[in-house]
This record gives structure tokens, sequence and C-alpha cells, in this order.
């Protein structure tokens, strides 16, 4: 359901430097003073006519101000005023006179040109200059047609961010959650899925049987999720492309907490028979089951580290909710959370150094994170109820959901969905139509 | 020296005058101690939301704060329950199992699907065939109460069971 969008042309226009710009970010230490920026409208070239339709499309100034929109919501950017530019986006995109972007305090300019080719094909190209050491960063070209500008405009924020930050950006992906309406006592539940910034919101069920926990597979082919179907709540594999929905695995009972391995081949999930919730994984391609703990307790909210060694979930066989670690095999099973309240929904982090995790103490929900053997313990944020977190593809970044009380009317209650920098700083609400919960992050849309 | 002894003495009387008031007022409130063997926590005991399967047959029990054990009350009305299904023999029930939204959805599911299981087995146990009984969670997904209070938690905090549409 999903369109792939299948970029033509990655056209490297200048080697990048391998001496690192003398303007970069450190994004280990918080957004603290977030980098000027000036993004200068792009500009339609003589190659595109006065009267084609392509100018009417307006994307010299809608890409750009989309790349704003980006780099600003990282928390990482501080984009300067348009109206304060001096130098027109044609002059800029050839050579910035530097003195006229560091006068309006600008360390970093982005520029750009829309132009056609000789067979016709839109080509947007950008670049990036270090306005302090008075040269280029980068020059990307993109071959697209004018329907794709948001991806493209996507991508070049991912080629800004990752320049200045020395990370892989994250812009380029989506988000698949679970969209909310109705009354809190018989809530409808969608599956929906949206570009990271929100936009483009896309639902993939009618909201006919409830449905939780969708995530994206590793290669953003699949989406497993719950579903109620039939009143029988199961975990499902739906093929994004195909449109194609299959109950994953025939368990004689409820299956839940759906996840995929890293190499998008296995889901693991819980199944609860007869009252007790264990581990269990399924080969997609050849249904082989494997039962990965056994024990009386609830074991639930498996999450594979990155490299597929290891799984963290959640356990209360010490006698409350904790987190614990195992092998993939389900062995050396440790529990890693020990501090005051109680532990939930792990997520190994991409980077496989962190865990993120749900905490609940005195009445109050946290996301937090931790390193993989328990130690340093960091909570990013506390409210009345938040919990699920996932990670932005480059780790940089949690998104979860959030809600508030309802009174005893069950009146202003709402579930929406948020993302806090790894820092602790930059929490921003991610707007959504409706209500929303159980956000996952995709993997980066094209990768390298 | 004799004034700060008196003065010792005042502050102790006074200590135990406040600590004494205290207990009373605790004595006063509290409820009549619990006869069941089993704890009854912070499970509710009262009627509201509670729907009837037949006359005087409760379709639901009430379970504590991350508990899935029986109360007395919840013992008391699947005794109950069981009659009813003894005298209605070729009747098939599901049992919902159900958590307050004061944790997280996943664990939820799966401790719904423990209290579901519990008054399954408490009915099999009083003679109910276990393939009249089917189970399902519905972890925190539908409250009975909407309210974000102690007393819609309790309330919320249930396994319920229906007879089939």
């Amino acid at each position: 359901m999903i369109q792939r969008i299948v970029i033509v042309v990655l056209l490297l226009l200048f080697q990048q430097s391998p001496l690192k710009a003398l303007v970069a970010i450190d994004i280990t230490r918080g957004n603290l003073d977030p980098l000027p920026t000036a993004i200068s409208d792009f500009y339609f070239d003589d190659s595109i006519k006065a009267d084609d339709s392509i100018r009417k499309s307006r994307l010299d100034k809608k890409i750009p101000e989309l790349v704003q929109n980006n780099l600003q919501r990282s928390g990482l950017f501080f984009p300067l005023e348009k109206k304060s530019f001096i130098q027109k986006p044609e002059v800029a995109h050839a050579t910035p006179r530097f003195e006229d972007w560091t006068f309006i305090k600008a360390q970093v300019l982005v520029t750009g040109k829309i132009s056609l080719d000789k067979n016709q094909r839109l080509r947007v190209e950008f670049r990036l200059w270090d306005v302090v050491s008075a040269k280029e960063l980068s020059s990307l070209a993109f071959f697209t047609t004018t329907e794709n500008w948001r991806r493209i405009s996507h991508m070049i924020s991912d080629k800004v961010y990752e320049r200045l930050t020395g990370e892989t950006g994250y812009f380029d992906s989506r988000i698949i959650y679970v969209a909310e309406t109705g009354p809190k006592t018989n809530r409808v539940k969608r599956l929906a899925v949206m570009d990271q910034d929100g936009h483009g919101v896309k639902y993939l069920t009618l909201g006919n049987e409830l449905v939780l926990t969708p995530r994206f597979s590793p290669d953003n082919k699949y989406v497993t999720y719950m579903s109620y179907f039939r009143n029988l709540p199961r975990v499902y594999l739906l093929n994004i492309e195909a449109g194609i929905q299959d109950l994953v695995g025939d368990f004689p009972g409820m299956t839940f907490a759906p996840r995929f391995s890293p190499d998008s081949k296995r889901v693991i999930m819980s199944f609860a028979k007869d009252g007790n919730s264990d581990i269990y994984a399924m080969d997609i391609k050849t249904r082989v089951v494997e039962r990965l703990t056994d024990h009386p307790s609830i074991d639930t909210s498996p999450s594979f580290s990155p490299d597929g060694s290891s799984i963290t979930f959640n356990s209360d066989r010490s006698g409350t909710q904790q987190i614990y670690t195992m092998k993939s095999d389900g062995t050396a099973v440790k529990r890693i959370s020990f501090g005051e309240g109680i532990y939930g929904t792990p997520v190994w982090s991409p980077r496989g150094d962190l865990i993120a995790f749900t905490k609940f103490f005195r009445n109050k929900f946290y996301i937090g994170v931790m390193r993989t053997d328990g130690s340093g313990e960091r909570l990013l944020t506390e409210n009345f109820y938040q919990e699920a977190p996932s990670w932005s593809p480059n780790g940089r970044v949690l998104i979860f959901y959030r809600e508030t009380p309802s009174d005893d009317k069950g009146r202003g209650g709402n579930a929406k969905l948020w993302s806090i920098d790894l820092t602790g700083y930059n929490e921003r609400m991610i707007e959504t139509p409706t209500d929303a919960s159980d956000p996952t992050w995709s993997e980066i849309l094209t990768k390298k | 020296m004799k004034l700060v002894k008196i003065s010792f003495i005042h502050v102790a009387v006074l200590l135990s005058l406040f600590l004494g008031a205290c207990t009373t007022a605790q004595k006063a409130t509290a409820p009549a101690p619990a006869p069941a063997p089993v704890a009854e926590g912070d499970a509710y005991t009262g009627t509201d939301t509670v729907k009837f399967l037949a006359d005087g047959v409760p379709d639901r029990v009430f379970f504590s704060t991350n508990k899935f054990n029986l109360t007395t009350a919840a013992v008391n009305s699947l005794n109950k329950q069981a009659a009813f299904l003894k005298a209605n023999a070729n009747l098939n029930v599901t049992v919902e199992g159900h958590a307050d939204e004061r944790g997280t959805r996943e664990y939820n599911l799966a401790l719904g699907e423990k209290r579901a299981n519990v008054v399954k087995d408490y009915l099999i146990s009083n003679g109910i065939a276990s393939n009249r009984i089917k189970v399902v969670s519905y972890g925190k997904e539908r409250p009975a109460n909407p309210a974000s209070s102690a007393l819609a938690w309790s309330q919320n905090r249930r396994s319920v069971t229906v007879r089939p549409n």
C-alpha cells in the first residue's frame, strides 16, 4: 500500500572532503545552542520555461520549507528568517558571497536549483555551504517527479543532517501507529501510516476490529500487529505492497506483542496459554515455531538486539514487572532493571548500546533509557501516562504515546504521539488527524 | 532542671494524646476486618457497573491492582455463576479478562488473560466442563468506567462472564 519510490539517479557532484567541516554539531550534549542555518529558496533554471506548469508547483519554495521544518524539529538547527537574506537564490547557489551570510549570523547555508534534463526529467540539486570557513560541504542532485517532492525534501534534510552531525539521518522514514476514535469504553482503532513529520496519513485497516501494536519489518516490506479479527486476538503479518494479511502461526490462544528480528525473517511475540504468557519466535517462511521462555510468570514485550544475538523482554517472575535480557535462543536469562518502580516495554536501540523502556513509579509514567546491562538508567520524561517508546532509525530520537486523564464522565482523555531526543531535550507532539497510540518508526526508506 | 523535666513529660503526654486520637480516628473509618483468607486489597466491592447473567447472578468479579487471585467476594459471585451454569447445561460462556489503564498495553493483555483463566479454572473446579468456557483478554482496551480515578480503575480490573450473542 505504501508507494515505493525509486530514485533514478543519485548524482554525487562533489566528493565529500574527508576532513570534518569547521561547522559541526555535537549531538551528544543536548541541543542547547542549535546551529544558525540559512535555508535559501531554491530556483527554477532556464531549462524550465516561464509558462511550464512545473513552475506552478512552487517547489522552489516548498522543498526548502520542508527541509527547514525537518531540521528545525530535530532541535539541532536554528533556521534564520528568510527576509533577512540578501543574496538571490540563483546567485547564492552558484557561489555565495559569504560575507552576506556571515552578516546575518548564518553558519551554514543550503541552496538549490530545480531544472529539467534533456529527457525532461525533473532534477533537484542542492548545495550545503560552510559559511564560517567559506567553502562547499556537499552537493547532490536527485531525479524525480513533482509528486515525489516530499521524499526529495526528506532526503536532502538527511544529507544536511548527516554532513553536519556525522550521524545518519532519519527524515526519509515513516511511522506506523494506531489511530483512535470514539468513546473510551468502545474505542475504534485503525492501523495508520504517515511520514515521520506527520504528513500523508493513510489508513491500513477499516476499524471493524481492534488492532494494536503495529511494527515495521526492518526491510520495510511487512508490518506485524495484533488484531481481534473474529474476536480471536492474534498476531498478523501484513505485506504492505501486496496488501495481503496473514495469521502468524497457528496458536490455540492469544498471541500478542510482536516484533521482527533484525533480518526481517522472524517474528518474536508472546503466546498466552491457560493464563501463562511465554515468548515464542516464528520463522516467516518456514512457519517453524520456537519457544524461547518457559516460566509460569508473564513474559512479554520481546525486542531483538540489532545484531540478532540477544533479546530483551518484560517479565514479572521476580514478583513485579522488570526488564530482562537473554540470548536469542532463550538461554542466559538475566534481570537488568533494579531501580524503584516497575518497568515495561523494553526496546533495544538500533546502535545496540541502550534499551529504552517505560517506567511506573509513584503514580507517574516515565520514558527512559539504560545500558544493556541495566546500568546508567536515565529518565527522559515524566507524565500522567505514557509508554511504548520506539527508536528513530539512527537511534537519536524516541517516539512514544501519551494519554491525558479523563474526568468522571470519561471526558478530557486523549492519546497523542510525542517524540523526545535521547538527550532528554526537544520534546514535541506529532500532530495526527485523530487520537493516536502505539507508534513505531520505520527504517530509512532508501537504504545506502 | 525540674522545669525541663516537666516540659518533657508534657511533650510525652501531648504526643500520646495525639497518637491516641489518631488511632481512634483510624478505627472509626476502617472497614470491618475481612473474615476471608484472601486479602481484598484494592479490589472493587460495590455493585455499580455490575450486570446480571440471571436474577442474583452477577456477571463480573473484581481484582486488586496487578493481582489475579480471587477475593472472597469474587468467590461468592463465581459460586453463583457455577450454580447458574449447572442449571443451564446447554449454555456456553466467554470469560473476558480486563485490566485498568495504569499499565503498559502488552503486559495488561497478559494480565487480563491470567484473570480470565483464574475465573475459568474456578468454574471448572466447581463442576463446569472446560469446553463450555472460552476466555478472551481485552487488557485495558475496554474499560467499563472511562474515568481516570481510583474508583474507575478498581471497576475496570475485572473479569466479565458473557453469554455469546
